[in-house]
C-alpha cells in the first residue's frame, strides 16, 4: 500500500503536462489493474481485457524470439565456415545474435512507443496496447544487419500513417508490422532482398570478405570470454568460399525442390537453422507459438486453416501445370520454406486488419494462401509473397465482410 | 518418464547436431526419433498442465473429479444432448453458443414470506413514459391494492396501480421535478380492491379496457422497443419464457409452485388478446419443469437447452417465429402472468412477487414472498455481508443498481448483491490471482461446477472494437452484433433495421457486453439505436 501511495503522489497533472501524464498513465496501468467499477450496463466484467490478449500473443512469440537470436550467430559463423555445428560456439553465437537483435528491438519499441505516447497525450486518451504486439512483431521480420535508421524510419511509417492516421488501436486497415516491412522492402529494397541480407556482420557476403566486428564483439563480449576461458570472436575470419548467402526459396526458385536440398537439410529447414528473417525460420517453435494462440482462442483458427487449404489448392494447381522448377514443389515442401507459417500464425490472424465474420475469415484465409503461394512461385523479382499478399487482403477484408453481412441483410429482409 | 524423455531428447540432439554437417544421415531414423520424442514431450506437457489445474482446482474447493479440469474436452462434450425424455410436446431447439457465468450464492430453494413496510412503483422502469405521469392520490391518502397510482398524461388510460394498500407518504422526484418514485407506507394486512371481471368470451376491446384501468397493461411488455403496448395494437404472438438462465437466477418451478390454476387463467386471457398464438419456452436443460408449464393448455410449447442466454425471451422468438418488418410480439414474465390470472379468477389486483436473494455478499440467500416494488432495505435486512457492496435490482447482467434506501424494479425477480471492486491488483491482467468468471482460454477455469464470487471492477479500460467472432460466439441468434453495434454508432437506420436491431433487447446482448475484451457499452449502444429507431418510424 505505501508504494501505491507514493505512485499517485507522483501523478503529473493532466493538463500542465500531457506528454508526461499519459507516460505515467502507461506505465502505471501496465503495473496496476485500475480500480474502476462499472457504471452502466453489466455490473461485473470477463477478467480479460486487452492488454492481456496482446501479453498472450507477445508470450506466443518468445520462442521464435529465443531461437531467432541464437540463429542468427549460428548463420554468422556457418558463412565463416566455423562452429558448423548448431551446438559447437553457443557463447559466441549467443552473444552474436543479442548484438544483432538487442538493438533493432530497443530502436522498434522506442520509436513505436514514443510516437504513441505523443498521440495520445495530444489526442487526450490513455495510451493503447496496440504497439505490444506490433512492436514484438517488427523486429522478428527484419533482416539481422538492417540499418537501425531506417529501421526508425519505417516504424515511423508504419505507426503514423498506418495506425495513428486512422485513428489509433483498433482502426487501422493494414498491418502494422507488415507495413514498416514493407516500407524498407519498397523504399531501400536492397537492404531487405537479395542474397546480401540474411547473414549478419559481414563487409558482404563474397569469398573471402572480412568480418565486421564492433567494440561489442571485440571490447565487450571479447573480455567476458577471455576471463572465462571461452573462444572469442575472430577478427581475422572471412566467408569461405563459395557460401551464397541464398534462403531455401532464391535457390527453390533456380532449381525446385532438388537444389534447396543439396545445400540444406530437410531438419534443418524444419527447426530453422537457415538464413531468413530473424523470427521467421524455425518452423516447429512458429506452430507451437500458434498452437498456443488457438488453444487460448485468441487467434482465430479459420484464418490459419483457410491459409492451409489455400495454400495445398494453390500447390495442387500449380504442380499440375508444372512449367517452371519451383512449380514443382509440394505442398509440404512449401511449408518448410519461408515465412508462411510465421505469416499465417502471427500477421494474418491480426482480428483488427482481418476478416470480422467468420466466413469471411475462411474466404480471407483461403485468398491469402491463393495469393501469396502464387507470388512466391510465379514471381521473378522476389521469391517471397506473404506480405504483399495479407496487406492485398487487408484491403479488401471489410469488401469481404460487406457480402457476407449483406446476405445476412438480405435473408432478414426477405423473410418480412 | 523422465529419464525417457532425458534419453530421448539428448538422442535428439545428438541426431541434429550430426544433420547439421552431413545430410547423409538417415533421415527416416531421425525424424521417426524427433516425432517420438516430441509426442512424449508434448503429452509430458499437457499431462502436467492438467496436473497443476488439478492442483488448482482442489486449492478453489473443487472436486477436480466432478468436472472436466484438463486442457481438451473430452468426448462427452462433443456428443450433443438429445432431447430429454419430459419434453414430450413442441419442439427441441439446443444451443451451442453462449456461457453460463456461475457465480456463488445461489438461494436455497426455502421460500419465506417477507412483508416490507414500504414499496414503491418507478416511473423510470418503463420506456417511453413521459417524466412527470400524473399521480392520481394525494400523499397522505390512503390506497387500496388495486387502485391507481398515476399515468402518463399521453395515454390517460393504461393505469399505474398500487402493489399493495397502505398510505401515499412520498413522491419522490428526480432531475428537473421528474417522478423517480412513488412510495407507500404499507398496511399489515394488505387490503384489495374488487372489482367486477368481464367474461373471457367479451369483445377483445372489453378485455383491453379492463386489462388497462385495472393495472394489468403495465404487466405486458411490447417488442421490439420494450414498451408498454398501445392499446390497439395487436401482437402477431406472445411469447413467455418459464425459466431463466441469468447468473443465479430464481427457478420458476418454485416461484409457480401452488400458483398453477392462476397461471394457466393468465394464459387462457392472453391467448384472447393475440391474433397468433401464446408460446411458452420450456427448460430442456435436464431438470422436468413444473407441471404448470409443461401441461399448459391452449399455448404452443418449446423446449430450449444450452447455455445462458438459452433462457432468454428473445432467443426464443428468433428460434420460433422472428419479428419481421413491423409485426409485434408481446413478452410477459412468469409472475405477471400470474397477477393477471389471479385478478380474473378472484377480481383483485395481486402484486405479489416471489424475490430470490442472490449474491456472495449475502449470509442467507434465500426466496421471500413479497409485493411488487419492495423497499431493499427491508429485503435484505440482517443478511448482507460486509460494508463495500453493490445492490442489484434483477441479475448482475442486465439488472440496475440501486442504492440501500431503494425499491426493486417493476418486473424484477431477483436482487444481487456483490461486492464493489474499486481497488488496485498489482498486475491484475497479467495474473489473475483471484479466480474471476471469464469466456477466455487465457484466464483458467477449473471446470464447470466452479463458482466465482465476482466483483464489480471493470478489469481493463474502454478501447475501440479489437476482436472480433467474440459476441458471434456468446449470441445464439443469426446476428451479427458487432456490425449492428458499428451501424448504431454511425446511425445507419436502414443498416441497423437490415441486420436485425428489432430483434434485440438488452439481456440478450448482455453476455456480450459482460465478456467484451475491449470493455465496450453494447446494453446501452442498442438502447440507443433502439431511440433513434423509434424516432424515425
Amino acid at each position: 500500500m505505501g508504494l501505491l501511495e507514493f505512485i499517485k503522489k507522483i501523478e503529473p497533472d493532466k493538463k500542465k503536462s500531457p506528454l508526461l501524464h499519459t507516460a505515467y498513465d502507461a506505465f502505471f496501468t501496465f503495473a496496476y489493474a485500475p480500480n474502476s467499477v462499472t457504471k452502466s450496463g453489466t455490473h461485473i466484467k470477463d477478467g480479460m481485457d486487452l492488454k492481456r490478449l496482446m501479453v498472450t500473443v507477445v508470450i506466443a512469440m518468445q520462442v521464435c524470439y529465443l531461437f531467432g537470436t541464437y540463429n542468427i550467430g549460428h548463420q554468422h559463423f556457418v558463412a565463416a565456415g566455423e562452429y558448423l555445428g548448431f551446438i559447437e560456439g553457443f557463447h559466441l553465437k549467443l552473444a552474436h545474435g543479442l548484438i544483432k537483435l538487442l538493438p533493432i528491438f530497443v530502436v522498434t519499441h522506442v520509436v513505436g512507443l514514443g510516437i504513441e505516447f505523443y498521440f495520445a497525450a495530444k489526442k487526450g486518451h490513455a495510451v493503447e496496447e496496440g504497439f505490444l504486439v506490433s512492436g514484438a512483431l517488427i523486429p522478428l521480420i527484419m533482416p539481422p544487419d538492417i540499418p537501425l535508421w531506417i529501421l526508425a524510419f519505417s516504424v515511423a511509417f508504419a505507426v503514423i500513417i498506418g495506425k495513428e492516421a486512422f485513428g489509433g488501436t483498433g482502426m487501422n486497415i493494414w498491418n502494422i508490422a507488415l507495413l514498416s516491412r514493407v516500407f524498407v522492402f519498397f523504399a531501400y529494397p536492397l537492404t531487405i532482398a537479395g542474397d546480401q541480407v540474411w547473414i549478419s556482420g559481414f563487409e558482404k557476403i563474397a569469398d573471402g570478405a572480412a568480418v565486421n566486428y564492433g567494440w561489442w564483439h571485440t571490447g565487450f563480449f571479447n573480455s567476458i570470454f577471455e576471463t572465462l576461458g571461452l573462444t572469442t570472436f575472430d577478427t581475422t575470419s572471412t566467408v569461405i568460399n563459395g557460401y551464397s548467402g541464398a534462403t531455401p526459396l532464391a535457390l527453390a526458385y533456380e532449381g525446385g525442390w532438388e537444389k534447396v536440398t543439396a545445400t540444406f537439410s530437410e531438419s534443418q529447414m524444419l527447426w530453422g537453422a537457415i538464413p531468413g528473417s530473424i523470427g521467421e525460420t524455425s518452423k516447429v517453435l512458429i506452430a507451437l507459438g500458434a498452437l498456443i494462440l488457438i488453444i487460448t482462442r485468441v487467434a482465430s483458427w479459420r484464418i490459419m486453416a483457410g491459409m492451409i487449404v489455400g495454400l495445398i489448392g494453390t500447390t495442387w494447381i500449380l504442380n499440375a501445370l508444372g512449367s517452371t522448377p519451383f512449380m514443382t514443389v509440394t505442398w509440404t515442401q512449401h511449408l518448410m520454406m519461408g515465412s508462411f507459417l510465421f505469416a499465417m500464425a502471427f500477421m494474418a490472424t491480426d482480428p483488427v486488419t482481418a476478416s470480422t465474420t467468420n466466413t469471411g475469415k475462411w474466404i480471407y484465409g483461403i485468398l491469402i494462401g491463393f495469393i501469396g503461394l502464387i507470388i512466391r512461385v510465379m514471381n521473378p523479382a522476389y521469391p517471397e509473397g506473404w506480405m504483399l499478399a495479407i496487406l492485398f487482403l487487408n484491403t479488401f477484408a471489410p469488401t469481404i465482410d460487406y457480402f457476407v453481412i449483406e446476405s445476412n441483410i438480405k435473408k432478414r429482409l426477405s423473410r418480412a | 518418464m523422465n529419464k525417457l524423455i532425458l534419453t530421448f531428447g539428448l538422442a535428439l540432439v545428438a541426431n541434429f547436431a550430426s544433420a547439421q554437417s552431413n545430410s547423409n544421415a538417415s533421415n527416416l531414423l531421425f525424424f521417426s526419433v524427433a516425432a517420438v520424442c516430441a509426442v512424449l514431450v508434448i503429452w509430458a506437457m499437457f499431462g502436467l498442465a492438467s496436473n497443476l489445474m488439478k492442483i488448482e482446482a482442489l486449492k478453489n474447493g473443487i472436486d477436480p473429479e466432478s468436472s472436466n479440469i484438463g486442457l481438451f474436452p473430452t468426448l462427452s462434450d462433443f456428443i450433443s444432448p438429445k432431447r430429454p425424455k419430459y419434453a414430450k410436446n413442441g419442439s427441441f431447439h439446443h444451443f451451442t453458443k453462449g456461457h453460463d457465468i456461475n457465480l456463488a450464492g445461489k438461494p436455497t430453494p426455502k421460500l419465506e414470506s417477507l412483508h416490507a413496510t414500504r414499496y414503491a412503483i418507478k416511473p423510470t422502469d418503463f420506456h417511453g413514459m413521459s417524466p412527470i405521469p400524473k399521480v392520481e392520490p394525494e400523499v397522505g391518502q390512503d390506497v387500496k391494492a388495486g387502485d391507481v397510482l398515476f399515468y402518463d398524461k399521453k395515454r390517460p388510460e393504461v393505469k399505474y396501480c398500487a402493489p399493495v394498500s397502505g398510505e401515499i407518504v412520498e413522491v419522490k422526484r428526480g432531475e428537473k421535478r421528474s417522478i423517480s418514485e412513488v412510495i407507500i407506507l404499507a398496511d399489515k394486512e394488505v387490503s384489495f380492491k374488487k372489482v367486477q371481471v368481464p367474461d373471457l368470451n367479451a369483445e377483445r376491446s372489453t378485455l383491453v379496457q379492463f386489462m388497462a384501468e385495472n393495472g394489468l397493461w403495465p404487466l405486458i411488455n411490447e417488442r421490439p422497443f420494450d414498451v408498454v403496448p398501445e392499446l390497439d395494437s395487436v401482437p402477431v404472438n406472445i411469447f413467455i419464457s418459464t425459466f431463466d438462465t441469468a447468473p443465479l437466477a430464481p427457478d420458476n418451478n418454485l416461484v409457480v409452485h401452488g400458483k398453477e390454476d392462476e397461471f394457466q387463467k393468465g394464459l387462457d386471457v392472453l391467448t384472447k388478446l393475440t391474433s397468433g398464438k401464446v408460446h411458452l419456452g420450456l427448460d430442456g436443460r435436464g431438470t422436468a419443469p413444473s407441471l404448470a408449464f409443461s401441461e399448459a393448455d391452449g399455448v404452443e410449447k418449446h423446449w430450449f437447452s444450452g447455455p445462458h442466454p438459452a433462457g432468454n425471451v428473445g432467443v426464443h422468438i428468433h428460434h420460433v417465429s422472428p419479428i419481421k418488418g413491423q409485426d409485434k410480439v408481446w413478452t410477459l414474465t412468469v409472475q405477471n402472468v400470474i397477477t393477471i390470472g389471479k385478478m380474473f379468477l378472484t377480481g383483485e389486483f395481486h402484486a405479489e412477487r416471489v424475490i430470490a436473494l442472490t449474491g456472495a455478499e449475502l449470509s442467507d440467500p434465500k426466496y421471500v414472498q413479497t409485493y411488487q416494488g419492495a423497499s431493499v432495505a427491508d429485503l435484505l435486512k440482517g443478511n448482507v455481508v460486509g460494508e463495500n457492496n453493490r445492490i442489484i435490482s434483477g441479475d448482475v447482467l442486465s439488472g440496475q443498481q440501486i442504492n440501500e434506501d431503494g425499491f426493486i424494479s417493476f418486473n424484477a425477480d431477483q436482487v444481487t448483491v456483490v461486492k464493489e471492486g474499486n481497488d488496485y491488483e498489482l498486475f491484475g491482467w497479467l495474473l489473475p490471482l483471484a479466480p474471476r468468471p471469464s469466456v477466455s482460454g487465457t484466464i483458467p477455469s477449473y471446470g464447470t461446477d466452479t463458482e466465482f464470487e465476482a466483483n464489480t471492477n471493470t478489469h481493463g479500460e474502454k478501447r475501440a472494437f479489437v476482436v472480433s467472432g467474440q459476441y458471434e460466439d456468446l449470441l445464439p441468434m443469426d446476428i451479427y452484433p458487432q456490425h449492428l453495434m458499428k451501424a448504431i454508432i454511425t446511425g445507419n437506420i436502414e443498416r441497423m433495421e437490415g441486420l436485425g436491431i428489432t430483434e434485440l433487447t438488452e439481456e440478450d446482448v448482455a453476455l456480450c457486453e459482460f465478456a467484451c475484451t475491449s470493455k465496450n457499452p453494447l446494453q446501452s449502444m442498442l438502447r440507443d439505436g433502439l431511440n433513434n429507431l423509434k424516432e424515425q418510424l
